[in-house]
């Protein structure tokens, strides 16, 4: 179905290739995932599988891309569109329409169909999806979920034989991914839907994948193989899978499920083990004043409560983590926190003032934000320049953003452009202009969003040492694993109210949904990652 | 209770154009603020719950400052004109060569009136205008353009779409700032907001090109070289006869028959050409908006507007109020207007509001 033969892509002005000599055939029907570190060449290779790469970035493609017996060298995106549908990362960046039931005609009344065929088909895939309630609705109100089942709908009417997708699930929270991977699931099943779709949450969808396409960057070859082989090597790998690989499972388990039939002996073995994290939370000085304390905060947009009589107390050293549904106040609690949004009622002690009254430096010293885009704080043209602009704005010795921004990551250059940074680089660096003014309380918005493992661990590092220097660290997330990772305390909101508040262990062992792979493996016993088992084993031999 | 469907944009804009007609015609201001109220309430029950379905408070504001600024204006620089004196301003002595500009001095009472009507009345066209804006969706206005025209109106209607993102995105720089610890207002704060959020917005019209190309926008039917030739030439010379025909009607010494067979033929020529261009796509259109009996009465209420307000011109027309009075109540007209309130019970609701 689409084939690649000996395929290099070379950007223009850069001299190594993205991809180099990349031979791969995949078949029809089949969920094919492309995995991989950040920056590696994931959206380079979906693009060049309907000729966006090189007829809309640029750059040179040697070799040829034949999709369903056409080349893509002779044939543009345009004159592939009844073939190959592409969903963009960012839903909403491609919509053309304004509704919903318009946009799902969209990519037919390009084609030139008939009306007839059109409505039929509008109605096949409102049902096939589940859009029936929202087929008159307007795009900019639907929720993220929402939006990329659209988006896939827009793609299916023309009846593709390929469906290609850029990180479907990364913006979403663990319940609207499961309705898209349930969609995708039945296109592929029902319908013999060729899937090609690159994903970071490997956790969520690599039991779903037939083969996976491993793309290490840095030119090094491209692989293609069954799921269960790459995963055995792969530079990325979900946590059932670096649980299978410390315990030596073989095969290598994909899934909760693969992986608890394995368990049985690996419980037996930590059953004697001692699980230090399980105590972990130093007792707190009840009278020392609280780093942030929030009582019965209201915020509301219009008629709409954001947030809905909200108490939160956070102190030194505590890793507090946000997690709830798309849409359930999680920003919004962030934003409140740095007086962003205006309350309806209650009240915000920051280090015992309120942060609304605040501006300029007596704010930035107190409590920093890194929101939900990282690059939303950075305005220069230079990593420099606005290392510079950082200390200043921080009345901060010269130079203190760019020591920071060392510690955190090594290897910026600091003559980049921010925007030519790697997703985990331009974290680090909003990062860094935050720490610059020495808050006591950091917050963070969806920190892990396109971030690989690899640089996931390293933010969690970077947590944890802050959280040891006596910061306290908020963020706002929909991934379980960095949670169960890094967080000291949970709350979850929904519709803006909290409705669990506790300690990590208590809140998402209890919840279906937010439970962590490991824990999901090894329950009953308590274990939420793969380092502390790690550490156990460790303990036992 | 009709079930939820989109009236045809057409409709509205000839029931707006009605009402427009009516205010155009007239300084009374019983009979404008009759145009401007029946505007506000149909665009309250029938306007989507859509970002230009919010757009009629604008064009308020707007006719607003317009009054404003003509009254304004008006004082400063009108010419006295006898009646009685409200207040004089103090008045500048203008030299020799400035004769005939006035500025300050007395301002009479039936001046000001004239001024405020006058105001009035361009502000009820502006309300005509925006009630048409938020009532009808642009991109439900594009379907029923003749194909040969849709590239530009795709290119209206993504903008139109891209605008209140823009604004949202303007909106989170500006909180950005407040994180960075920088000020947020003034000159300073707007310019350094103004270019990320250009950046932002060429990005994003990147990305939708690049989602639009691979959705199959722009695919052609085969066209051979020569019809292609023929259009560019049928549209040419349509537009140089246009612009000889609007340089005749301006000129006396050409005689009215060469410029109006200039004009139609001109305009004919572009109807050829649009069809022959039109051929060369094959875009179809999904659903497209039909016109039955709503459109049908939304369109003859907005006529008989615009027909009782021509046909009445005379006795609708305030010729210079000299004071503050009562205004007469032209009942024709107050009928004709009135009637164009129906639409908000004849035409069926928006969609994305029936499910309310």
């Amino acid at each position: 179905m689409i084939r690649f033969e000996d395929v290099t892509i070379t950007y223009d002005g850069n001299l190594a290739p993205v991809i180099a000599h990349a031979n791969l055939h995949i078949n029809e029907g089949e969920l094919a995932l492309v995995v991989g570190p950040t920056g590696s060449g994931k959206t380079t290779l979906l693009h060049a599988i309907n000729g966006l790469v090189p007829h809309f970035s640029g750059g040179t493609l040697s070799g040829r891309v034949v999709v369903d017996g056409r080349d893509t060298a002779t044939h543009p995106p345009r004159e592939l569109a009844d073939v190959v549908g592409v969903v963009p990362q960012d839903p909403m960046s491609g919509f053309v329409t304004d509704y919903v039931e318009d946009e799902l005609a969209y990519g037919m009344e390009c084609l030139g169909l008939a009306p007839s065929v059109m409505r039929q088909r509008v109605e096949e895939i409102i049902d096939l999806l589940g859009l029936a309630e929202i087929r008159n609705r307007a795009l900019m109100s639907l929720s993220g979920g929402q939006r990329q089942r659209v988006a896939i709908g827009a793609v299916m009417t023309t009846h593709p034989r390929i469906l290609v997708l850029d990180e479907p699930t990364s913006a979403l929270d663990p319940g609207a991914a499961e309705e898209v991977l349930a969609a995708l699931q039945r296109l592929v099943h029902d319908l013999g839907v060729t899937v090609v779709l690159a994903e970071h949450r490997l956790e969520r969808v690599v039991q779903y994948a037939d083969r996976i396409i491993h793309v290490p960057g840095n030119g090094a070859p491209v692989q293609i193989g069954t799921a269960a082989d790459i995963m055995r090597t792969a530079s990325v790998a979900p946590p059932v899978v670096q649980l299978g690989r410390l315990a030596g499972w073989n095969p290598l388990p994909l899934s909760v499920r693969d992986a608890r039939r394995n368990a049985e002996p690996l419980r037996e073995r930590l059953r004697s083990a001692h699980n230090e994290h399980n105590q972990a939370g130093a007792a707190i000085d009840a009278l020392a004043p609280r780093l942030l304390d929030v009582r019965s905060v209201s915020v509301a947009y219009g008629t709409k409560t954001a947030l809905d009589n909200v108490t939160v107390t956070v102190d030194p050293g505590e890793i507090l983590a946000i997690m709830g549904r798309n849409g359930a106040g999680k920003s919004t609690l962030l934003g409140t926190l740095v007086g962003l949004h205006k309350r309806s009622r209650g009240s915000v002690l920051v280090s015992g003032g309120d942060p609304a009254d605040m501006r300029g430096p007596e704010l930035i010293s107190r409590v920093g934000l890194v929101p939900q885009d990282p690059s939303d704080l950075l305005s220069r043209d230079t990593v420099e320049a606005e290392c510079h602009d950082s200390d200043r704005d921080a009345r901060a010795p010269r130079g203190t953003t760019a020591t920071i921004l060392r510690s955190l990551a090594p290897d910026v250059a600091t003559s980049q452009h921010p925007r030519d940074l790697s997703e985990g680089q331009r974290l680090a660096l909003a990062l860094a202009v935050i720490l610059a003014a020495r808050p006591p309380l950091v917050l963070l918005d969806e920190p892990t969003r396109g971030l690989d493992y690899l640089t996931k661990s390293r933010l969690v590092e970077a947590l944890r040492t802050l959280a040891a220097a006596g910061h306290a660290v908020v963020l706002a997330t929909h991934d379980v694993e960095l949670v169960a990772e890094v967080a000291t305390r949970v709350i979850v909101l929904a519709d803006g109210e909290i409705v669990a508040d506790g300690t990590t262990r208590d809140v998402i062992a209890a919840s279906p949904l937010f439970a962590p792979q490991v824990w999901k493996v090894l329950a009953p016993q308590e274990w939420l990652t793969v380092a502390e088992v790690e550490q156990a084993l460790g303990g036992v031999r | 209770m009709r079930s939820p469907r989109w009236l045809n944009p057409f409709a509205w804009w000839a029931w707006a154009l009605g009402l427009a007609i009516m205010a155009s015609r007239t300084t009374n201001p019983l009979v404008l603020g009759c145009v401007v109220a029946v505007a506000a309430y149909v665009v309250s029950a029938r306007r989507p719950d859509a970002v230009w379905g919010r757009s009629f408070r604008l064009f308020l504001i707007l006719g607003a400052w317009v009054i404003a600024i003509r009254v304004v204006l008006g004082i400063a620089f009108g010419a006295p004109d006898g009646g009685h004196v409200l207040f004089s301003l103090p008045s500048l002595a203008l030299p020799q060569w400035a004769a005939g500009v006035r500025f300050g001095g007395d301002v009479t009472e039936p001046a000001l009136l004239s001024l405020i009507f006058d105001g009035m009345r361009l502000a009820a066209i502006l309300a005509c205008v925006g009630a048409a804006n938020s009532l009808a969706s642009p991109s439900r206005l594009l379907k029923a353009t003749p194909s040969a025209l849709y590239e530009t109106g795709v290119a209206a209607v993504v903008a139109l779409t891209f605008a209140p993102q823009i604004v949202g995105d303007a909106e989170r720089l500006r909180s950005a700032r407040r994180l960075r610890g920088r000020d947020t207002r003034g000159i300073r704060g707007f310019g350094s907001v103004a270019i990320p959020v250009l950046e932002g917005a060429l990005e994003k019209s990147l990305h939708l090109a690049a989602a639009m190309d691979s959705r199959g926008y722009g695919r052609m039917a085969h066209t051979s070289e020569a019809r292609r030739r023929t259009i560019a030439a049928t549209f040419l010379v349509a537009l140089l006869c246009a612009t000889i025909g609007a340089y005749a009607a301006l000129d006396e010494r050409i005689p009215p028959i060469a410029m109006l067979s200039l004009l139609t033929g001109s305009i004919a020529m572009i109807a050829v050409a649009f069809v022959i261009a039109s051929r060369a796509r094959i875009r179809t259109v999904y659903r497209r908006d039909p016109w039955r009996s709503p459109e049908w009465v939304t369109t003859s209420v907005g006529m008989a507007c615009a027909l009782a307000a021509i046909s009445t011109a005379a006795s609708i027309a305030m010729q210079g109020p000299t004071t503050l009075t009562w205004p007469q109540v032209p009942l024709i007209a107050i009928c004709a207007v009135a009637l164009c309130l129906t639409p908000a019970w004849l035409t069926p609701l928006p969609p994305d509001r029936g499910a309310q």
